[in-house]
């Protein structure tokens, strides 16, 4: 079947078997590679992706259901050669190992700062606790969530 | 002698890692992001048995399946029919008998993976299953099945006796201690890319822990020369120890080879769970004897290790696991005994900690015992006993280097206690069991615990270990620039920032551009065992040095006109075997380190919130201090994943939770504060003394929480992971069994 999705601003289709997940299509289909595959079950958070602007887990959505519909993937955070607050204070906090996990925190941190800008240390755990780590021990993830929301603040009109 | 220059970035500053921009911004490639076009997919047929003869394998309706390209089975391996690190008997694929649940049986290569994944429902394989050998002591037993065919079921016992090994003492304790097998779950799952070349050989791009050891295995099995076999570093997701062992290496090899186009294999969730090795599940049996006034006198062990399947490292871990079991105290006099053993459970292997974790969890215990019955301090009776530089150990061997035991301890002991907060007026998120809201409160109760532990640094019991390095300095559009080139693995620890680091500190130099990793240059060894800054960084500090040289000679920077290079390779100290009473010089050298955690636990529910966890480590010198805190913060989380849920559950040797979903590990609601302190004793004779910092907060953290959950409950906790039915006393201590004779 011909899929059609709307990704990061660009109309992209791609002909895909009927049980394909979004997570597959993007990166085997579309060499989208930035969102991560790691459990193929909705635990881990690696695939964090906005679907019409909720964030869902790509592994958990058939390419199919979204046909026609918005898909935004880390890739859109960083257009040209910019870098978002979010991934500058992944890299300066130390939050990043591995770093496997990390594109998938970041869309899930940028999702929480743009719903609540200046989020309480049990928010962030509660709005993170989909997305697992196995390097950092989630400290330095803290911390960055942190500096990034100070620095949104500051820059905010 | 040289005279170092401060360049920017150098050694001792918390420098961004190297990698973090492109990681951050979902650039940088992993293993399972690796593509090419023309490229076929591959897929592993597994054993859904833990123990059969594999009577007949009828592979043709798989071979004139859609887009089906290769089907391949062990009868196909061209070269040796087994690999394995340390003895060569774990088959490439699998034939005659499968040993394990998940032991690979055949794979298949096609044009898509849903095809490759058809084709494995089409192999038909006629299995005759036979009892699986669950039980490590089972194992032991004359007439248990030999699972190897030779004489019994051992793969290794030693026997460490020191002093008078029946020496008596004023008191005794005595406990037993399980510790449960974890998964070192990387969140990369195994990948690599396989390219035949024109030249009849093979290019594995692959994420590993050691190229070169990857390598020595891979090439026999094909039954090509070394040089047809090489092995270039793809992006590693994480490591821990399961990628020490070879997983779909030498399969896409042979598909590439038999194809003659690319061959990628990922592996899923649940086949990682399969696919890799674990942390041995150990079962510890100790008697502590020390003087009324708190000495110890005698300590008398014997560790059960289960090893699996295959062999892999379970020498090393079990060689581990007994030399540190007296822990990191002086005792004159010690028997203990260490015995790793094949079952027909998943083959054990390396994770972080690599045996000094179970032995720990054992001695910690007893160390506590101890200090109950003689109505001492804990704290107390450690540094009454606690290792300085100068002790030896129940080995014979004297801790040369640095060994603040008593500081770590004294730190560890004085930090700061988190706030209290009364239970009934808190969020229920900050209470056991949170965002579950199960409990308002009502039956919490605290602990505090405390830890010491230690562990070697490097390779052991005279391994030949070393690692190259190769520098060329030269000038790029002006400026001066140090290509760095190693085989060394960036597994996330950090490596690749710390070569960097130590090239600027060395030569000068801003500029530091590492080449890729690959078995174009000799062996870096492995990202294992907390070694590569020393082995490593110490082949790009020699390396350094003599271009250094060279540079001084023609008069510094300013006069740099043509390439200057040199290659060196770092070797560490000789270290030897034990003898047959386990007496010798097994170690290179040693970190330590010590933990304190605070709990709750909700007495009705058996929940547990751990408040606070702090860890000081003994790290000789901080390179880079944010990625040491870095390593002791993520090493705790998998230190109190082992301790409260982190647990392959096996049945008869079959598996129950191979899936995110069902096996548990820390999210960021299960993690408290980790506060980390640094001892800086620089260690002589390392380069810049630094010591490695890896795995020193995953050995301690399981101890510690144990040791809190016990005081919070006083129930007497044997075994890890703690399970709620542990906390209420639903499941209780088999209390001192006999050993197996």
């Amino acid at each position: 079947m011909v899929v059609r999705v709307h990704v990061n601003g660009d109309w992209r289709e791609a002909e895909i078997w009927p049980g394909t997940s979004l997570l597959s299509m993007l990166r085997d289909d579309l060499g989208l590679y930035g969102s991560k595959n790691a459990c193929e079950q909705g635990e881990c958070g690696s695939c964090s992706v906005w679907l019409d602007g909720d964030l869902v887990c790509a592994c958990l959505v058939l390419a199919a259901q979204a046909h026609g519909r918005e898909v935004r993937t880390v890739e859109s955070l960083s257009p040209g050669a910019s870098i978002h607050a979010v991934q500058e204070a992944f890299d300066e906090a130390g939050a990043v190992q591995c770093g496997f996990c990390t594109p998938g925190f970041i869309v899930a941190v940028a999702d929480l700062l743009a719903k609540d800008p200046s989020p309480t240390e049990v928010t962030i755990r509660e709005a993170l606790s989909g997305n697992l780590c196995r390097c950092t021990g989630y400290e330095k993830i803290l911390d960055a969530v942190k500096l990034a929301a100070s620095r949104l603040q500051q820059s905010a009109p | 002698m040289s005279v170092h220059i401060k360049t920017r970035g150098g050694v001792g500053e918390s420098i961004r890692r190297i990698d973090g921009q492109p990681k951050v911004l979902g650039q940088f490639e992993y293993a399972s992001d690796l593509h090419r076009d023309n490229m076929l997919w591959g897929e592993t047929l597994r054993s859904p048995h833990p123990h059969a003869w594999i009577r007949s394998i009828d592979v043709s309706a798989a071979q004139s399946s859609p887009g089906v390209r290769a089907v391949i089975t062990g009868a196909d391996v061209p070269g040796r029919k087994t690999f394995g690190l340390d003895v060569q008997d774990q088959p490439v694929l699998a034939f005659e008998k499968v040993r394990y649940m998940g032991e690979a049986v055949a794979v298949v290569a096609a044009e898509q993976r849903e095809q490759a994944r058809e084709a494995l429902k089409r192999i038909a394989v006629a299995y005759e299953e036979l009892p699986a050998l669950s039980d490590p002591e089972r194992a032991l037993e004359a007439d248990a099945p030999k699972l190897h065919g030779h004489g019994n079921n051992i793969i290794r016992t030693l026997k460490i006796l020191h002093g008078d090994p029946d020496a008596k003492a004023d008191v005794w304790v005595e406990g037993y201690y399980e510790t449960g097998m974890q998964d070192q779950a990387p969140l990369g799952p195994e990948a690599g890319l396989a390219i035949p070349a024109e030249d009849g050989g093979v290019d594995l791009y692959v994420a590993t822990q050691w190229l070169h050891v990857d390598q020595e295995q891979i090439a026999p099995c094909l039954d090509l020369p070394l040089d047809k076999v090489r092995l270039h570093l793809s992006g590693v997701g994480g490591a821990f120890g399961a990628r020490e062992d070879l997983s779909m290496h030498i399969h896409a090899c042979l598909l590439a080879l038999k194809t003659g186009r690319p061959v990628k294999i990922v592996y899923g969730r649940q086949e990682s769970f399969h696919g890799h090795v674990h942390r041995h599940p150990f079962r510890i049996w100790m008697r502590h004897g020390a003087t009324r006034d708190g000495r110890l006198v005698n300590i008398q062990a014997r560790l059960l290790a289960d090893g699996g399947a295959y062999t892999s490292t379970s020498g090393p871990v079990i060689g581990n696991a007994t030399t540190f079991a007296a822990g990191p105290y002086e005792v004159p006099n010690a028997r203990l005994e260490g015995t790793a053993v094949y079952t027909n459970n998943l083959p054990c292997g390396a994770m972080r900690g690599f045996g000094a974790v179970q032995a720990c969890v054992a001695f910690e215990g007893q160390m506590d015992k101890l200090a109950t019955r003689l109505g001492m301090d804990p704290i107390e009776l450690r540094l009454k006993n606690a290792m300085k530089t100068g002790s030896v150990m129940p080995t014979g061997q004297p801790i040369h280097g640095s060994a603040p035991v008593a500081e770590l301890l004294s730190r560890a002991a004085a930090m700061p206690m988190p706030a209290s907060e009364p239970p009934l007026d808190r969020d229920p998120m900050r209470l056991p069991g949170g965002a579950g809201n199960v409990g308002h409160g009502e039956a919490i109760k605290s602990g505090t615990g405390i830890a010491l532990g230690y562990k070697n640094l490097g390779y052991s019991e005279g391994f030949d270990d070393s690692s190259e390095a190769r520098v060329r300095l030269l000038r790029e559009h002006s400026a001066p620039v140090a290509h760095v080139k190693t085989a060394g693995v960036e597994v996330g620890q950090g490596l690749n920032t710390i070569i960097t680091q130590i090239a600027r500190t060395e030569l000068g130099v801003e500029r530091v551009v590492l080449d890729p990793a690959d078995t174009a240059i000799g062996s870096a060894g492995s990202s294992s065992a907390s070694r590569q800054t020393m082995m490593t960084g110490g082949a790009v500090q020699l390396a350094c040095q003599a271009v250094r040289e060279q540079l001084d000679q023609l008069g510094g920077l300013a006069n740099l006109d043509h390439p200057l290079e040199a290659t060196r390779v770092y070797h560490h100290r000789v270290t030897r075997k034990l003898d047959e009473n386990g007496q010798g010089d097994p170690h290179v050298t040693f970190a330590f380190a010590a933990a304190r955690a605070v709990v709750e636990v909700d007495t009705d529910l058996g929940l547990v919130r751990v408040v606070q966890l702090g860890v000081v480590q003994d790290v000789g010198k901080a390179l880079n201090p944010e990625s040491v805190i870095g390593q002791i913060e993520g090493g705790s989380a998998q230190g109190l994943g082992l301790a409260l849920m982190e647990e392959i559950e096996l049945k008869d040797s079959k598996v129950r939770n191979a899936s995110f979903t069902d096996y548990l590990m820390p999210t960021i609601l299960d993690m408290p504060t980790v506060v980390s302190g640094l001892v800086e004793e620089p260690e002589p004779g390392v380069p810049f003394g630094a010591k490695g910092v890896g795995e020193l907060s995953t050995v301690v953290v399981p101890a510690a929480i144990l040791a809190a959950l016990r005081q919070a409950t006083g129930r007497d906790l044997y075994r890890v992971p703690v399970k709620p039915d542990d906390l209420i006393g639903l499941r209780t201590s088999p209390g001192y069994r006999r050993p197996p004779p």
